[in-house]
């Protein structure tokens, strides 16, 4: 294990278990197999697709040169996203300023018109956003389906027990023309989170500590499910933070089991199941938890009540400590793989080793991303910034909101005013400096307090600097000019 | 799919570990809307030494001469050799478009992110895992040796070192099968469309709402 790595694995290997039990991850893929081929490949049905404009354009233009249609149009709801503006929606599509990108949205929306959807919240509608916010907010991710997009963070939704990945563009374009994937079974992994958060320790800070433990190539070839009381403490919002996160953790989805707040927050979404059909939906839908006593392939457990707000300090999630910790030291480090690599990340970090976490000064701070911009997050932020101003070394401190429902929430209950009464840019929705395809980007050697969920090298901008944090250290930080503990503010 | 055949080539070792798909193929190419023309941004930022922008001349671009890729010894490998967790990261499928536009056939790694290592094999792009002690062998070899090549077999599932030495890896036999023949995958499974239609139907009948 890293030296900067906490928490316990435990191997459980459990001789005497019910053969006929079966995880949630069971029940999803039983109910999906359309075809179970000799090999060990089944062909999976897929409930719901969701497209954004980055990774569809190649999928539609195959099916095109195939001469194929799609199999199911209404299994699919679009966005786009990625390349969209936060600022000038007035000016419209004329105000996307760089036209590969512009052509990239025209395409999604020619695609649309061409190949219709169940719903298409094109750039500029009021209830646009995030792929990853808009499914579960219009209710198109539902428990017990399979959900996909080509996005990694497709595991988003597995906060509602879906079986949700991200897939590529190839794969895109067969589950357009034939509304299933190729695929084998993964392995099964539990991750235990017991015990009481404390106060100030949300999902943001549960994931990056399960990431720290396991490492970012931790969850490859697993299929996880986050469980535990500190699990089913978090509201479906935090849920989703830690599904979103699971991709980091090497997993292609996480998911956690159906409770009645999965139901409660399910209950009156736009697409939504209503009235005789709701009852029937929410009935197959409590069943849909691991069997008491199954057997995962692997078991790891965590304590929550010794998670800390955390912190990374590299180029990769699993780098990350907590806020009264400091940057590890590559010489303490014997894999020379492993020392070689913390010593590139703390080169493009520009850190020197041991120095205290709340010793470091980002100068731009991002508030956003579908890890951490539903209106929850924002509420946290907000309470932080209250009355106070944003410290006079932060160049920039933007809060993008998920989606345009988001943000009309956000205005009802006066979040807005409290971020620009601070000094924060209060912008439209998208998935804006996460990976800064639009204009909002890093510049270089700038460095960032983001709620998003990489701090790969260039992530937000090339040369640019990203520290992983919750909304809540992100607006800390703002006000501070430093790392803080929010415990102590 | 393109068709993967024997191969015989040179080896470029990338002595990092956990390479993501951000640093195998930067954001701002990914704005394209066609499948081609990402082999001269491969890895981008490690690769050149002044920000790379779409629609830019990349030829006339001044190249990092530390960066592996670069170095003359390096030119024409068609066999990467990287670290665990190779293709972490992003979903883009831009990352192999990208290694075999550059001319890559072959990775060879201790591991592989599990999306990256689905699309590379959709486009042709064998991944190899071998354990991390033999990975380290190649290392030293290729580093080592100038010129070093390696020969990969994907019907005998080997890779053969020069002096004659092989080693076994493993693939998942449909993927193989695939790959060897070069399979349109959405046809294959378009063979089963009565069974999905059949299930479709059932499906329907058990959770009505999602229809
Ligand atoms: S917010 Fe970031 S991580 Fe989420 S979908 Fe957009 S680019 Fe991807």
């Amino acid at each position: 294990m890293l030296p900067y790595s906490r928490g316990r694995i435990f191997f459980l290997i459990r001789p005497l278990h019910d053969m006929t039990a079966r995880t949630l991850y069971d029940k999803l893929w039983d109910s999906h197999v359309a075809h179970q081929g000799e090999d060990g490949t089944a062909l999976l049905y897929i409930d719901r697709h969701l497209v954004h404009e980055v990774t569809s354009p190649q999928a539609y233009e195959g099916l095109k040169l195939a001469g194929r249609k799609p199999w199911r149009v209404d299994s699919v709801v679009a966005t786009a996203d990625h390349n969209t503006p936060t600022r000038n929606w007035e000016k419209g599509l004329a105000g996307i300023t760089d036209p590969v990108s512009r052509l990239q949205v025209e395409t999604l929306n020619a695609n649309m018109k061409e190949f219709g959807a169940k719903a298409y919240f094109p750039f500029l509608d009021r209830q646009q956003g995030i792929v990853h916010v808009i499914g579960p907010e219009q209710g198109a991710s539902l428990p017990g389906m399979t959900v996909v997009c080509g996005d990694s963070h497709t595991s988003t939704h597995g906060a509602f027990a879906c079986l949700a990945f991200g897939i590529g563009t190839s794969e895109v374009e067969h589950v357009l023309a034939t509304q299933c994937l190729v695929m084998k079974k993964t392995k099964s992994m539990n991750i235990v989170v017991d015990g009481k958060l404390g106060r100030g320790v949300t999902a943001k800070d549960v994931i990056l500590a399960i990431i720290g433990t396991i490492g970012s190539g931790g969850g490859t070839g697993y299929t996880i499910e986050f469980s535990g009381e500190a699990i089913r403490s978090l509201s479906m919002e935090g849920r989703m933070t830690l599904c979103n996160m699971s991709i980091e953790a090497g997993a292609r989805a996480g998911m956690v089991a159906v409770d009645e707040k999965t139901l409660d927050y399910v209950n009156g979404r736009p697409m939504a199941p209503k009235g005789a059909m709701w009852d029937k939906a929410a009935a197959y839908w409590r069943t849909l938890v691991s069997d008491p006593d199954v057997k995962f392939d692997k078991v790891v457990t965590l304590n929550g009540a010794e998670i800390r707000p955390q912190v990374t300090w590299g180029t990769n999630p699993q780098m990350v400590t907590t806020v009264d910790g400091k940057v590890p030291d590559p010489a303490q480090e014997k894999d020379p793989v492993q020392r070689e690599w913390m010593e590139r990340a703390l080169k493009y970090m520009d850190l020197k080793p041991n120095t205290p976490i709340t010793e470091i000064q980002p100068d731009k701070v991002f508030i956003g991303a579908c890890t951490n911009s539903r209106i929850e997050d924002l509420r946290a932020a907000a309470q932080v910034v209250k009355g106070k101003r944003v410290a006079s070394n932060i160049k920039l401190a933007i809060v993008v909101p998920g989606s345009g429902l988001v943000k009309q929430q956000a205005e009802k209950e006066g979040l807005d005013r409290i971020f620009t009464a601070a000094g924060f840019e209060w912008r439209q929705p998208g998935c804006s400096m996460c990976l800064g395809m639009n204009d909002d980007l890093l510049s270089p050697g700038d460095r960032c307090a983001s709620t998003s969920n990489r701090n790969f090298e260039g992530r937000q901008g090339p040369g640019g600097r990203t520290h992983l944090v919750s909304p809540a250290m992100a607006a800390a930080a703002a006000i501070a000019g430093h790392f803080v503990d929010v415990r102590k503010m | 799919m393109e068709k993967f055949v024997r191969q015989e080539g040179l080896v470029a070792p990338m002595d990092r570990a956990n390479v993501d798909t951000d640093a195998i193929i930067p954001k701002q190419y990914l704005k394209s809307i066609k499948r081609t023309g990402y082999g001269p941004n491969l890895f981008d930022e490690w690769r050149y030494l002044d920000h790379g922008e779409p629609g830019m001349d990349h030829s006339k671009r001044p190249l990092n001469p530390d960066f592996v890729l670069n170095q003359p010894r390096y030119r024409g490998a068609t066999v990467l050799l990287a670290r665990e967790n190779f293709g972490c990261g992003s979903s883009r499928e831009h990352a192999p478009w990208a290694l075999l536009q550059y001319g890559f056939q072959a990775v060879i790694a201790p591991s592989f992110a599990d999306i990256f290592y689905n699309n590379s094999l959709k486009n042709g792009l064998l991944l190899i895992r071998l354990d991390a002690k033999t990975v380290d062998r190649l290392f030293k070899d290729a580093q080592g040796i100038e010129g070093y090549r390696l020969a990969v077999d994907l019907e005998a599932q080997t890779v053969t070192a020069p002096g004659g030495e092989g080693f076994k890896f493993d693939i998942d036999p449909f993927a193989k099968h695939s790959l060897l023949n070069g399979l349109d995958e959405i046809g294959l499974t378009l063979k089963h469309a009565d069974q999905i239609r059949v299930f479709e139907a059932k499906h329907r009948e058990r959770q009505p709402w999602l229809f």
